[in-house]
């Protein structure tokens, strides 16, 4: 690895922008955002996005200019204490580089997406004035995920880990007030602080690992990191394991890997536009990037990376399997996503860092188009349903200006506005939107087949990458993987046959509308990457363009050759989940109130899926509940009855009271200090009363005591 | 025992039983008389000290013009005598006792602490020229202008005060 | 030849009787002129020893000094001043009380 300290050609001098453009939207946003409509609000963010991303354009040119060279810019002093030097440093490399475009172009995509989206959004749930605040913490993020790709220590990379961690925290709780369907419940903020909790467990492990690293490895420097690495793992192989590992757990919670990933599907609970860019296509990829970016520390310890491939495996599988229970578009996606993710951290577990970023860029095109997509289906469904319903309540009174209190009360007493709760998400509702919704389709389609890894969509390229390095590290990985390929491409298809074909199931679906063209054209834009994106990293000799550009940050890897058995059998493997799929849901589509066809032949198995293997039970019956019967213990026993009545009240209080009582107050106060200060009063006031009489009035008896002063002072010098 | 002792001594006994004479006397009158008379007598030991001057203000500011406006006072108010004194019995004892113990001090500290060779003689027929007096007047009005202007302020101040204290509110109560 | 000291016994003498009647008599008249006699006896110290320094100068053939007269001559115009003031609060006094007890004046006590 080369460092120039000084580069002076180029466009580094711009990389504070990465951070300082989307601030400064937001700032804008935050001080007049009151004043702004929403065009302009909109407008704003992005393009304080989109020169974040024109930045992002500007350093890898002119990083491919310096031959690839990393670059550390230094910005501002950070910490300085003792041997620990911290600057707030921009680290412009070619890992760091392709992260900043994707969170950038992507992220300004979605920007634009979300101007459409939220408009529609805020008004079916009758606060148009969180437009802006939306926009603000979308910027907020940018900037804050920027600092985490950016940085050039792991403290600087933690800030920005935690700031998206809030982001994704404010961004979840977005409607903290109503679930997802306008109704008031704390359903999302309770998702919201699931979240901010389980992402905290992963963050413990991640400060852990920073600990050990700076005691064993004297530093949060990168380079001096890897520097100082390989020495230590020879004379102290467990301290090197033990970083791996904890920041794995890290990587588990930011990733939503076992056994952190539960808080993931709940996350669903924010508005779209954020589960596409949050939690789909860029924060829930840093994970990935922190190993990625940590490389020459796994490469030491293979059975750290055999971990890290098995959970990546193991939650691919395991997620795969539970999406094809779901009803919900958007959890299908959000399993669909774990799942992914599980993929790249495999990927990235066996070394193929290479294969894990590939993936991580292509999934962040075709997962975003999806999750984009299913907005728009569900916004569609939302338009149908309130021409229907505003057809069918002519007469009755608009609620939309009406105080949320108001509309609290309303719901309470059971008198929602459309009558019963009309759940947009759920798939069942749908049906035959492809001939509604023709453009979405299209796009959703083209984002299945690339998810599906079907020939020659993006995902397939890069899927393909990684289960070749899998067949050629470790075959359980490689069957896990394919395995979930397989589930991947049948949950997929599930979803296309149920929301797109055979007749629509509600009337809502029937007169559902197509999205805007604001919201649209980002999607097109996905969808032509989401086709094209492989050709980043084609298995062709000469092709390998992204693995010799991630080549120098991580080192010359080895550029596999298309391998057709891997691939092909992947493929049909797709193909055939595709046509089973068709077989159960597609041939015979689902009938209004039908339950799922799998119900019944999988029996219980399908309940499993259905219910998330009934993980989030299990964490309340092995962790929660046990945990919250302990605080109540605690509180009421120990803190309660133990300490605060009996240690406080009886043991200190009494024997306080008892003791001021008796020794203090009767004793020492009342017979001692009182009776002194009482007699220094009496001892005065007998003294005045005497001398008082002194002050007669009588100017003779005045001067005859001047007389006697005058004799005794005379008296004084005589006998002196 | 020198001519000058003598008439010192004649004098001393006029002096203290003048002054005696005021204190004791029961007419208020009486006591204006007398300590007349002991103005007069602290002006011829004046005299006798070479202050020809200071004796001559004695006589006339002192014996002339303040006493005689005691006696306007006196004849103003009444000279009647005060009925025998209810409160402070243990003060006239006192100071009495107080006096005496005062004198009795007094002497024995000026005898005990005398200089040798402080002593003075009457002064000749040349002293009751006019230069004597003219060096007074030198001094009086160069070195000691300042605090001469100021008695001067003094005095005016006196007058504007007796004046304002004793003056008829016009238009009465 | 008389030592400078009898003059200040005499002067002595003569004060202690000016503070007796300050201090026995109880018209304010009396008591007045009791003042009157004290500073005459300070005056007389005055000119006894400002005529001892007076011979010594003499004697030293020296400028012939007057600093005790003069200072006698001040307590001349201050007695005066004095006497005008006090006799007016007197007759104030006796104005307002219709007697001139000064036991009588004992409302200022504790």
């Amino acid at each position: 690895m080369h460092l120039s300290e000084s580069v002076n050609t180029g466009f580094f001098f711009l990389a504070p922008w990465l951070v300082f453009a989307p601030v400064v939207g937001l700032l804008i946003n935050a001080i007049f955002g009151k004043q702004l409509s929403e065009k302009v609000v909109g407008t704003v963010a992005s393009l304080a996005s989109g020169t974040a991303f024109v930045v992002s354009v500007l350093l890898a040119y002119s990083l491919s200019l310096n031959h690839g060279e990393a670059v550390r810019w230094v910005f501002a002093e950070w910490i300085h204490i003792g041997t620990l030097n911290l600057d707030w440093t921009f680290r412009i490399d070619s890992l760091s580089t392709t992260m900043m475009l994707v969170v950038s172009g992507v992220g300004t995509l979605i920007h634009i997406y979300a101007i459409g989206y939220m408009h529609e959004d805020v008004r079916f749930k009758h606060e148009e004035g969180r437009f802006t605040r939306f926009f603000i913490f979308l910027n907020l993020f940018i900037a804050a995920m920027m600092i985490l790709v950016s940085g050039d220590s792991y403290m600087m990379l933690f800030v920005g880990w935690e700031g998206v961690g809030l982001c994704s925290f404010l961004l979840i709780g977005f409607w903290f007030e109503m679930d997802t369907l306008a109704r008031p419940s704390w359903a999302n903020s309770d998702a919201a602080k699931k979240a901010f909790i389980v992402n905290r467990v992963g963050d413990f492990g991640f400060l852990i690992a920073g600990f050990l690293m700076f005691w064993y490895l004297g530093s949060f420097q990168f380079d001096e990191v890897f520097k100082a690495a390989p020495a230590i793992a020879e004379s102290a192989p467990w301290v090197i394991v033990a970083i791996t590992l904890f920041m794995l757990v890290g990587v588990a919670g930011k990733s939503a890997q076992i056994p952190l990933y539960i808080w993931l599907p709940d996350a669903m609970a924010g508005p779209t536009p954020v589960s596409a860019l949050i939690h789909a296509a860029t924060m829930v990829t840093a994970g990935v990037y922190l190993v990625s970016r940590s490389a020459p520390i796994y490469t030491l310890v293979p059975q750290a990376q055999y971990i890290v491939a098995m959970v990546g495996a193991g939650t691919a599988l395991f997620a795969a399997t539970i999406a094809v229970g779901q009803y919900d578009i958007k959890k299908v996606l959000a399993y669909s996503t774990i799942s992914q993710l599980g993929f790249m951290v495999a990927a990235v577990g066996m070394g193929a860092y290479v294969a894990g970023m590939f993936h991580l860029i292509t999934h962040a095109f075709f997962k975003a188009l999806l999750f984009l997509s299913a907005g728009s289906v569900i916004l569609g469904l939302e338009r149908g349903h309130h021409a229907l319903a505003h057809a069918h309540h002519e007469e009755k009174p608009k609620i939309k200006g009406k105080r949320k209190e108001e509309r609290e009360l309303e719901s309470h007493s059971g008198h929602e506005e459309h009558g019963e709760v009309f759940d947009p998400g759920d798939m069942r509702n749908m049906g035959g939107l492809r001939k509604t919704m023709p453009i979405t389709f299209w796009l959703y389609m083209i984002g299945t087949l690339a998810l599906a890894g079907i020939f020659p969509f993006a995902g397939f390229w890069s899927k393909d990458e990684i289960l070749l390095d899998a067949s050629l590290h470790y075959t359980s990985v490689y069957w896990q993987l394919t395995i979930a390929a397989f589930f991947t491409a049948f949950y997929m298809g599930r979803q296309i046959w149920m929301v797109f074909f055979g007749e629509a199931r509600t009337d809502a679906a029937k007169h559902a509308e197509e999205s805007p063209k604001v919201m649209t054209l980002p999607l097109v834009v996905l969808a032509v990457l989401s086709v094209v994106g492989g050709a980043l990293n084609l298995p062709f000799e000469g092709f390998h363009n992204l693995g010799h550009w991630l080549g120098y940050t991580l080192g010359e890897v080895e550029s596999l050759p298309l391998n057709l058995i891997v691939a092909g059998v992947s493929t049909v493997l797709a193909l055939a989940a595709i046509f089973v799929s068709w077989l159960i849901y597609g041939r015979n589509p689902l009938k209004v109130n039908q339950p799922d066809p799998l119900k019944k032949p999988l029996g219980f198995i399908f309940t499993g899926m259905e219910n998330k293997w009934f993980v989030d039970e299990g964490y309340f019956a092995i962790i929660i509940n046990p945990f919250t019967k302990l605080s109540q213990f605690l509180a009421d026993v120990i803190d309660w009855r133990f300490w605060h009545d009996f240690v406080h009240d009886t043991v200190i209080a009494g024997t306080y009271n008892w003791l001021s009582e008796i020794a203090l107050n009767r004793y020492a106060d009342q017979q001692g200090i009182d009776a002194f200060a009482n007699w220094l009063g009496t001892a005065t006031q007998w003294i005045s009363a005497n001398v008082r009489k002194v002050q007669n009035g009588f100017v003779r008896s005045y001067a005859l005591s001047v007389l006697l002063g005058v004799v005794l002072i005379l008296g004084y010098i005589i006998f002196k | 025992m020198t001519s000058d002792l003598i008439v010192f001594l004649v004098l001393s006994l006029v002096a203290i039983a003048t002054a005696l004479g005021m204190v004791f006397s029961r007419n208020s009158v009486y006591s204006a008389l007398f300590l007349v008379l002991n103005f007069v007598t602290v002006a011829v030991f004046y005299l006798l000290l070479g202050a020809p001057f200071i004796a001559m203000s004695q006589i006339t500011v002192y014996a002339g013009a303040i006493m005689v406006l005691f006696l306007f006072v006196i004849m103003l108010l009444g000279a009647e005598s005060l009925a025998p004194a209810k409160a402070l019995p243990w003060q006239k004892p006192l100071a009495f006792t107080l006096a005496v113990v005062l004198v009795v001090e007094a002497v024995y500290l000026i005898v005990s602490r005398a200089q040798q060779g402080m002593s003075i003689t009457a002064p000749d027929a040349s002293i009751n020229n006019m230069n004597s007096l003219r060096e007074l007047a030198m001094q009086l009005f160069s070195q000691y202008l300042l605090p001469f202007e100021v008695t001067s302020i003094l005095l005016l101040v006196a007058m504007v005060g007796a004046i304002v204290l004793t003056r008829q509110e016009k238009g009465g109560k | 030849m008389i030592p400078v000291e009898y003059y200040v016994i005499l002067s002595a003498i003569l004060f202690v009787i000016g503070a007796l009647g300050v201090l026995i008599r109880r018209n304010p008249l009396i008591i007045f002129m009791s003042i009157e006699l004290m500073l005459n006896a300070a005056n007389l110290v005055f000119v006894a020893y400002g005529r001892t320094y007076q011979i010594a100068a003499e004697i030293a053939k020296q400028k012939p000094i007057f600093d005790g007269q003069i200072f006698v001559f001040f307590v001349i115009a201050v007695a005066a001043a004095e006497v005008a003031v006090g006799l007016a609060l007197i007759v104030e006094i006796f104005k307002a009380k219709k007697n001139i007890n000064i036991d009588e004046l004992n409302s200022l006590k504790g």
